[in-house]
């Protein structure tokens, strides 16, 4: 909308380096579906045409993490499979996010159990939590808009030196 | 068919060296120790009883009883469509128990199931390691002195 009319106007438009970098992350992020468990069946549902995803920009499902700026973590995860996740969040380059989508990210959720972790932020740096057994698509939207939210608030320079040490501020 | 099953087995390994149970028309036979192998050899063999599949090994954990642990076989027959249950109670002191992993193949993960969550060690099993919970890990999960949440550090996160 406004940049449309902008550029219909006069043909261009002001805006600072951070601004337009900002947009272009926020409008293209690509997720890395993390589908471990059931929450995956929604992460699904949230990509079909009556949620779609791609609205948000965010329909170009990488399985590579190499490709991907998000990491949505659907499912319950084990003390083993924590390890093959971190691994693979290694593998993405920077700058990335992460979703913990679910009750069992988040804390373990009803798995209250030696062998589940009690929440992913033990080894990984969470943006943003979502809440739900599994949680509907629109709440999975609802966190990716979150997401959206907190790049649109990044200057380029905040990732120059890498090391995006823990969830920063949204 | 359970007096057939229940007569083969005495005549086998002698009277008084079984107790059998029902619940809910299901038959569970308790045995000796050193007459598991010859059990289940006869159970699988005889041209009439035929058990030709093991569905589930697994275990109870009494914690308190004298034979803390019991170890249950579920065996079924095709022929007949019937299911038996072969139990027999083994002592915290002599964890050990004959493998019938050569009998019927299926056994074989079972048990290392079996080892995995309670610790009981199947003699002259192939292939004895853990199934679910990391090799170097060093407790036995689904006995009823282990802590629902485990023992915090015994499971290392990456980092």
């Amino acid at each position: 909308m406004g940049l449309e009319a902008a550029l219909t106007k006069d043909g261009f438009i002001t805006t600072t380096i951070d601004a337009l970098i900002a947009w272009a992350r926020k409008s293209s992020v690509w997720p890395m579906p993390m589908g471990i468990s059931c929450c995956a069946i929604e992460m699904i549902a949230a990509a079909d045409p009556k949620y779609d995803i791609s609205r948000f920009g965010s329909e170009v499902m990488r399985f590579s993490p190499r490709q991907s700026d998000l990491m949505i973590v659907a499912g319950t995860v084990t003390y083993k499979m924590a390890h093959v996740v971190r691994r693979i969040y290694d593998q993405m380059p920077d700058p990335k996010w992460v979703i913990a989508m679910g009750a069992c990210t988040s804390t373990g959720g009803m798995y209250r159990s030696y062998s589940v972790v009690q929440g992913i932020d033990q080894f990984l740096p969470v943006d943003i939590y979502t809440a739900g057994c599994p949680p509907r698509p629109e709440n999975l939207l609802n966190a990716l808009m979150a997401i959206q939210e907190k790049i649109s608030k990044t200057k380029a320079r905040d990732f120059q030196n890498k090391a995006r040490s823990g969830a920063g501020k949204i | 068919m359970k007096e057939i099953i229940l007569n083969k087995l005495i005549e086998k390994l002698g009277d008084s060296q079984i107790e059998f149970s029902e619940f809910r028309n299901d038959l569970s036979i308790l045995l000796k120790k050193e007459h598991l192998l010859d059990a289940a050899l006869l159970l699988r063999n005889d041209e009439e009883l035929k058990f030709d599949m093991c569905k589930d090994v697994t275990a109870i954990d009494w914690e308190k009883r004298k034979n803390r642990f019991t170890i249950i076989y579920h065996v079924y027959s095709f022929k007949n469509k019937f299911e038996l249950r072969l139990k027999v109670n083994i002592d915290e002191a002599d964890l050990a128990i004959a493998s019938l992993s050569g009998i019927w193949k299926s056994a074989e993960w079972y048990e290392r199931e079996t080892f995995d969550m309670y610790g009981i060690r199947f003699i002259s099993h192939p292939d004895l390691r853990r199934v679910y919970m990391p090799e170097e890990f060093e407790y036995y999960p689904l006995r009823k002195d282990f802590p629902l949440l485990g023992i915090p550090g015994s499971l290392p996160l990456p980092k």
